[in-house]
């Protein structure tokens, strides 16, 4: 099997259709594993892994660390808030003091777009953009994607609506360029003022009316709204947005007949997604978070060991 | 003239063999410039009788100018100077040196220092710290007391002790009344009120241009709005006040529009542009997030690019100032959006002009020199700008087609942050004379 284009993961944007499934096939072997009473493999045995968290995570912070342990991997978590990390030293100081002790991969967040970027600059290790700013998820992309593929057996020809807080959000943007890469049909729906400038050149369906949007969709994936968004004025009131875009029973008329909701967590039920459905048997949301796992073991195999003359 | 009252000792220096540009007199020629007493003497195209008079010159009396430009000191009315408070990133004097290297014999400096420029003491200061360095140093002092956009600067202590404009910089006077007041009271010392303009509750937390960029990168946008309805509503008060308004750094089709239909109107406002804002577009930044593309107002798009090209065509845009705005590699070196704004500009700037504006047919190099010298001076009161006999010997000397590379460690500003290293530019400058003195040759 010849390896990914790239010995880093920093977004879905550039990353060719071979890639992704060559990721996505990988993710299969993985999988597998879980199901099994022993779930640990030798496979990162010798391998140091950076999680390096500037932003407050558990759920990706936990994924990535037990796929890491489970291929065997030596991890060292580095977590910190920003504003703490502002008044001492820099970025660069900060990694490649890392970096000095021998660190063969990192997996980063930070609230600033283009980080993992700037880490690939300052570090030799391989490094997984574990969501940067409100750019890309990458990670958080190609589980949804496994897990849409895994019950479809295809991407392709697929709808997928994507309803949120699309300005903000680093999932959508990154489930954006990956399901167009694998050739599904992606639908965007969120309040005009949640929508970014020029949203229409992403080169998806764009909807403002929640019932239209989901309309013959196969996939509907439901993004955390933000208390913060309706205090900063970007919408009136968290009654108004759950009447507007919440996914409640009612709407799933709207959906082909195999439908599938999910959601990436953490859920604020009644608001975004009502109970009835979040846990409804169409819902996928914890498989997401098993399959998370098994996506960021393929992808911490896939990258591993691959060195700058790689490239 | 007679050849026999040409001599070495009548004059105290010659620049000669090159091509006089003088946008303010409207000519362009061949020939030798004479300069006594710190001022431009004579300028005599080559003749016979001109030769034997040059024979009597001596070697360190002349420059030769052959196959170079020979204009009026360019001026940039927008810099940063950074001193007091922040010499780690410029002083007075490297800001200088970097201004003589570009080609510049004087600036305009911004009054946000620390302590802002808003009072005698600090406008004084900055002269002191600027006397005998490589190029002249006006200021422009604080509209509002420590630039906080509440209670009016004392202006007229601020121009009773020099000077020449007064601006907020960096800050929009967001206040309407304020700016209002502003503008009429700056009527009484007619000085130019340089605006920032840009709404800041519309600007708040924005980071690039707003665009699909913006959106692409999840990086807040700064919408070009901000600037647009910044600039119209400064000149329905500039309307209002019969004041001297001057847009800063305009940037936006709709802003360059507002100013053009101001100046059919009548209205008494005048813009510069920045080369980032005719070189540079949004679709940089995704590349390498280089922190040295963070500026306010931010690079636009191609369309907004194409209209300050335009406006600086037809004659909307006055001056082309470089907004040289110094910070150090330890804070540019840092996440996109927490890295301050600003890049550096004095030594890049006529590289630029050369290479985009002239090169592309846009400007002739006669529009350019007015834009960086002539028409400056007017707007703001300048010494210079034009080189007719009797004026300040403030001469700059261009290699109009001389190719470079721009490269981080020829620049004489203290600071490196510039997006244009790694570029190829034509055009440079070849010397720099201030007042009859050679602050700069290569």
């Amino acid at each position: 099997m010849s390896g990914l284009s790239s010995r880093h993961l920093l977004g879905l944007e550039s990353v060719p259709r071979e890639d992704i499934s060559m990721i996505l096939d990988a993710t299969e072997t993985f999988r597998e594993v879980l199901d099994r009473t022993i779930k640990k493999l030798p496979t990162l045995r010798g391998i140091t892994v950076l999680n390096l968290f500037y932003e407050p995570s558990t759920r990706t912070r936990i994924s990535f660390e037990l796929a890491e342990k489970r291929l065997s991997a030596d991890t060292v978590n580095f977590t910190t808030s920003t504003s703490s990390v502002k008044k001492g030293e820099s970025l660069r100081d900060t990694v490649q003091n890392i970096e000095a002790m021998k660190i063969d991969m990192a997996v980063v967040r930070h609230s600033s777009s283009g980080v993992p970027y700037f880490l690939t600059q300052c570090m030799d290790a391989n490094i997984i953009n574990a969501g940067d700013g409100a750019h890309e998820h990458p990670t958080q992309a190609l589980l949804d994607m496994f897990t849409i593929r895994r019950k479809y057996k295809k991407l392709d020809g697929l709808r997928v609506v994507l309803v949120g807080d699309v300005m903000h959000s680093r999932v959508i943007r990154s489930n954006i360029w990956g399901l167009k890469t694998m050739g599904a049909s992606v639908a965007l729906c969120g309040p005009s003022t949640l929508l970014p400038y020029d949203v229409e050149k992403f080169d998806c369906d764009v909807y403002t009316n929640m019932d239209e949007a989901l309309e013959g969709a196969d996939v509907v994936n439901i993004m955390r709204i933000q208390l913060e968004r309706q205090q900063a004025g970007l919408f009136p009131s968290q009654r108004e947005y759950t009447n507007l875009f919440g996914m409640n029973k009612e709407r799933l008329r709207h959906l082909n007949r195999n439908y599938t909701i999910m959601h990436p967590g953490p859920m604020n039920r009644g608001v975004e997604i009502s109970s009835e459905v979040a846990d409804s048997d169409n819902a996928v949301i914890l498989d997401q978070v098993t399959n998370g796992q098994a996506v960021r073991m393929a992808v911490l195999y896939l990258l591993s060991g691959r060195k700058e003359e790689g490239q | 003239m007679k050849g026999s009252e040409m001599g070495s000792k009548k004059y105290d220096m010659v620049i000669k063999g090159g091509r006089v540009i003088d946008s303010a007199l409207g000519f362009g020629k061949d020939a030798h410039l004479f300069i006594k007493d710190k001022k431009i003497a004579a300028i005599e195209p080559d003749s016979p009788a001109i030769q034997r008079v040059l024979k009597t010159f001596d070697d360190d009396q002349v420059v030769d100018a052959s196959g170079k430009l020979v204009v009026p000191g360019l001026i940039d009315v927008h810099v940063h100077l950074r001193e007091p408070g922040n010499e780690g990133a410029e002083t007075i004097e490297s800001g200088c040196q970097a201004a003589a290297a570009g080609g510049f014999t004087a600036v305009c400096c911004m009054p946000n220092t620390r302590p802002r420029i808003d009072s005698q003491e600090t406008v004084k200061f900055v002269q002191d710290r600027a006397k005998n360095k490589d190029a002249r140093v006006y200021v422009a002092g604080a509209i509002t007391k420590n630039i906080e956009g509440q209670e009016l600067a004392e202006i007229g202590d601020l121009v009773k002790m020099g000077a020449v404009a007064i601006t907020d910089d960096g800050y929009f006077v967001q206040n309407p009344a304020i700016m209002r007041r502003a503008l009429e009271y700056a009527k009484m010392f007619d000085i130019p009120v340089m605006q920032h303009a840009e709404d800041s509750f519309l600007s708040k937390g924005g980071i690039m241009n707003e665009s699909f960029q913006s959106s692409r990168l999840g990086i807040n946008g700064l919408p070009a709005v901000a600037e647009e309805i910044a600039v119209l509503r400064d000149i329905a008060l500039c309307r209002v006040t019969g004041s001297r308004l001057h847009i800063q750094h305009i940037s936006t089709k709709r802003a360059v529009e507002a100013v053009r239909q101001a100046k059919k109107e009548g209205i008494n406002v005048t813009t510069e542009a920045c080369p980032h804002h005719f070189v540079l577009t949004d679709d940089e930044i995704g590349k390498e997030f280089n922190t040295n593309l963070r500026v306010h107002p931010p690079i636009r798009g191609v369309e907004d690019r194409d209209a300050v090209i335009e406006g600086l065509v037809d004659g909307t845009i006055d001056c082309i100032a470089s907004d040289h705005a110094p910070h150090s590699a330890e804070d540019k070196d840092a996440e996109f959006d927490r890295a301050p704004a600003g890049m550096i500009g004095l030594e890049t700037t006529l590289g630029l002009v050369k290479t985009y504006l002239i090169d592309k047919a846009y400007l002739s190099w006669a529009d350019a020199i007015r834009k960086m010298t002539i028409n400056p001076a007017r707007i703001f009161g300048f010494r210079g700008g034009t080189l007719a006999v009797g004026s300040v010997a403030d001469i700059t000397i261009i290699n109009p087609d001389k190719r470079w590379t721009v490269k981080a460690e020829n620049f004489r500003s203290r600071s490196k942050n510039s997006p244009y290293i790694g570029y190829k530019l034509s055009g440079k400058a070849a010397g720099t004379i201030l007042g009859g003195r050679v602050v700069s040759s290569k």
